[in-house]
């Protein structure tokens, strides 16, 4: 049961990009076209739930019993980038189709503040390992549902006559708003 | 050529030409996230205008040092210290604020500002400059930040810094300090911003064709 809230509440409620404000630039920057959306969201998913592994092992196993916890920001990051060049390559031995899928999108999540919030937070929330998968896991649902519902919304907009001076980043930001409104009705169910 | 950029421009650039929020689009989830209120804004400019000078200095100091395919790691090894420094110092004297903007002071070690600065401007440019790119464009989102924060304060909750500017009869706009306000404030701005330069550029070019057109007169009249 714990574990289904922490799932809904991490990709519905405390939705990463419309309520936490984490990885906005390619909330931004990759929501022009549905399949790059969904394809960016399933890569993030997917180095989410490895970080949120790793980076609890890193903590709780490592930081904290050898009393290092102030190193806790460059290690974190330094796992990160480590974590990203790995995924990329295993991906390319093992299957050359998600490869080519996902490939560009990989070195660009290692900038991605939702994978170093990730980590943070659930040192902050104190989450068991399992608990701090089920978060990776809903944070990476929420990441992919906001960029693909942006990213439907942003298609449409293209055949619309948006004020040139509105064209681009701020309209996004505008529909973002209007977004983040819609999931505050999801703000009562938990 | 890059002995004609002024030192003042070098300064100047990053608050308005390139303004890293509005122009260059670049750290936008803690541009969002902390703007609740106009203190939030400042002292989270000032965080990050603190990590990007140091860290622009020692780059910019180092830059012979560094062998150019481990660049990127060794960037952000120099920021994730200076991070740390901050958010300690944060933590032991500032404890309220540190709460206020929580995971997004070790989250500056991410932020696009500082990583394109250095990138940009701290690796091929002498100390001196590098500080002044950096306190320029550490201004520039001090002023982002405290515009998008104050005006989300003074709608939200009445008051700028904390002392109450509108009237108790203003009932506050509850949505302004909940994420939604600040993709909406932040895209209208962006949004009126672009609008002038816009504008701004179209009287430009009208004013040219103008001069255009008299000297073209003027030549016809000396033809004549």
């Amino acid at each position: 049961m714990e574990l289904i809230v922490i799932f809904i509440s991490a990709s519905i409620v405390n939705n990463f990009v419309l309520s936490l404000f984490l990885g906005i630039c390619p909330f931004i920057g990759v929501s022009n076209k549905f399949s790059s959306a969904v394809s960016m969201g399933l890569a993030t998913t997917f180095v989410m739930v490895i970080t949120a592994m790793v980076s609890w092992l890193l903590y709780f196993k490592l930081l904290l019993p050898f009393h290092l916890t102030f190193l806790q920001i460059p290690a974190f990051i330094l796992v990160i980038a480590a974590l990203v060049q790995f995924v990329e390559m295993v991906i390319k031995k093992v299957s050359q189709p998600l490869y080519r899928a996902l490939g560009i999108f990989l070195p660009l999540i290692t900038t991605n503040c939702a994978i170093l919030g990730l980590a943070l937070l659930l040192v902050m929330r104190d989450y068991s390992f399992v608990e701090s998968i089920v978060f990776g896991l809903g944070s990476g649902a929420g990441f992919i549902l906001a960029l693909s519902i942006m990213a439907g919304i942003r298609e449409e907009l293209e055949l619309r006559d948006v004020p040139k001076a509105f064209q681009g980043a701020p309209i996004t930001l505008i529909v973002a708003g209007i977004l983040a409104l819609a999931f505050m009705g999801f703000a009562g169910m938990i | 050529m890059k002995k004609k950029v002024t030192l003042w421009y070098e300064f100047f650039k990053g608050v308005w030409d390139i303004n890293p929020a509005f122009k260059q689009i670049l750290g936008m989830c803690p541009t969002l996230a902390v703007t609740v209120s106009a203190i939030n804004g400042i002292a989270m400019a000032l965080a990050t205008t603190f990590v990007l000078v140091f860290s622009s200095l020692i780059i910019s100091l180092v830059r012979k040092l560094i062998p150019s395919q481990v660049r990127i790691a060794a960037y952000i090894v120099i920021i994730a210290s200076f991070v740390t420094i901050v958010d300690m110092v944060m933590k032991a004297q500032f404890q309220e604020l540190s709460k206020a903007l929580g995971p997004f002071i070790p989250l500056i070690v991410v932020n696009c500002i500082i990583l394109g600065r250095a990138e940009a401007f701290a690796s091929k440019n002498t100390p001196f400059r590098a500080i002044l790119d950096a306190l320029g464009n550490g201004a520039g989102f001090l002023l982002a930040l405290f515009v998008i924060g104050g005006i989300r304060e003074i709608l939200g909750s009445r008051t700028l810094l904390g002392f109450q500017v509108l009237p108790n009869s203003y009932d506050p706009m509850i949505v302004m300090i909940l994420p939604a306000g600040a993709f909406l404030t932040f895209g209208l701005l962006m949004g009126f911003a672009n609008a002038y330069a816009l504008r701004k550029n179209r009287k430009v070019a009208e004013t040219n064709i103008f001069k255009y057109k008299l000297e073209r007169e003027k030549l016809k009249a000396t033809e004549v």
